[in-house]
């Protein structure tokens, strides 16, 4: 490590705003071409990624070439569906709401969540809410999620999640990012448009997505930015204050959760910092100063990153083949 | 002991490396270094000792030096056969 390196802090992940906004909107505009579309489509839902990522598209293409959905359902927080119209309005861009819940009801979302959840809590109805919660890792455990649930008189009920209802919740609930996918797809189509994924740095590298869900995308312009450079850009673009200082959730199950109970296990600053201080090659000892943790609690988060990455592989993965099949334009280069 | 460590050890064979005889591992080796293991794969490991011999491992309990290596899991089924008898 050079003498003249900065201490670990979050002016690590300071931003130039002005100059990423031109670089991004350039690079939007650059992918279009490549693959000949004319504008973008992407889902709304009024948190910061999204957000930020219309905006980039309002700069890079004028409001008329972008096309934002919002697309609530049974368990999304009524404040994700108005905050994103109120985006789409503020930047001046088409967008149309569709309700997912009588497809995700269809297609046996709820039921088979239902069902998993009741198997552990057999006093469960739809009324009550829901949420997971990740525990172990950071206290040197394996991490494993525990459901937490609170019934209609307020009592908070909890239990461990064994492999078989973890699996069929994650699964059901899988459904709804998948489905959100689809749509945006089918107006990507219909309209000859890009489909933006709105990952930030954290998200891709840890895996925090769904496969062929919100995984999916022919862009992903936000993708190389921390969570704190991606709320920079928020007021940096003049987004509502709402967007700007909302706490990251996941808007996916019915008590509100947030992305560091759900997967991360440590508040979203003290991760970007983290993955900052790994992709810089900085000590435990540094970042244990940084977070104000023990040593072996940043040895713990650091590992913590690499396992998680581990398993994002599998996420990322484009399909195998047996034996590569050689043809120049056959597939992009990826970036 | 050496009858506990066969069943775990043709378990992980079985189920984890679906047969494949080209990964070998010490009974003290950690598995999860290995990737033999990843977090998915401990809940199907605690369900496998629930079935096998009635262990019930606590939230408290899952931690490396109980399912980490053959010889951990095969100590930590151990030990929990003998509180039970008691």
């Amino acid at each position: 490590m050079p003498p003249t390196a900065p201490p670990l802090g979050p002016e690590v992940l300071a931003l130039d705003c002005a100059a990423e906004t031109a670089r991004i909107a350039e690079f939007i505009v650059a992918t279009l071409r490549r693959f000949s579309k004319r504008g973008v489509v992407l889902g709304l839902s009024g948190g910061v990624d999204s957000s930020v990522c219309a905006a980039l598209a309002v700069q890079a293409l004028g409001a008329k070439r972008v096309f934002g959905l919002l697309m609530p359902e049974r368990d999304s927080s009524h404040a994700s569906r108005s905050l994103g119209a109120q985006v789409a309005q503020q930047l001046g861009i088409e967008y149309a709401v569709e309700d997912l819940a009588p497809a995700l009801e269809a297609i046996g979302c709820y039921r088979w969540r239902d069902d998993a959840v009741r198997a552990l809590l057999p006093d469960y109805t739809p009324e009550w809410k829901i949420k997971l919660a990740i525990s172990g890792g950071l206290q040197g455990g394996i991490n494993h999620f525990q459901l937490v649930a609170q019934s209609p008189d307020g009592a908070l009920h909890q239990a461990r999640l064994p492999l078989r209802e973890y699996l069929q919740i994650v699964a059901a609930t899988n459904h709804k990012q998948r489905l959100r996918k689809t749509l945006e797809y089918f107006h990507a189509d219909r309209l000859n448009y890009a489909v933006i994924g709105t990952p930030n740095r954290l998200e891709y590298d840890q895996g925090f997505f769904v496969k062929n869900g919100d995984g999916s995308a022919d862009l992903k312009p936000i993708a190389h930015l921390y969570k704190t450079q991606v709320y920079a850009l928020a007021r940096h673009l003049g987004l509502p204050e709402a967007v700007c200082t909302a706490v990251p959730t996941t808007d996916t199950y019915s008590l509100p959760q947030g992305q560091d109970e759900f997967y991360f296990a440590l508040p979203w600053q003290q991760t970007d910092l983290a993955l900052w201080a790994k992709n810089h090659g900085r000590s435990a000892a540094e970042l244990a100063a940084a977070l104000n943790i023990s040593e072996q609690q940043a040895e713990a988060v650091l590992a913590d990153i690499d396992a998680k990455r581990r398993t994002a592989r599998y996420l990322h993965a484009r399909p195998v083949l047996v034996e590569p099949i050689d043809n120049d334009t056959l597939e992009e280069p990826t970036r | 002991m050496s009858d506990i460590r066969q069943t775990i050890r043709q378990y992980i064979d079985d189920n984890f490396l679906l047969g494949a005889r080209d990964t070998a591992y010490a009974d003290t080796d950690s598995l999860l270094d290995l990737h033999i293991l990843d977090s998915t794969g401990v809940l199907e490991l605690i369900l496998f000792l629930e079935e096998t011999w009635g262990v019930k491992v606590e939230d408290a309990e899952m931690v490396p030096e109980n399912l980490d290596s053959v010889a951990a899991i095969a100590d930590f089924v151990q030990r929990k056969q003998a509180t039970a008898a008691a």
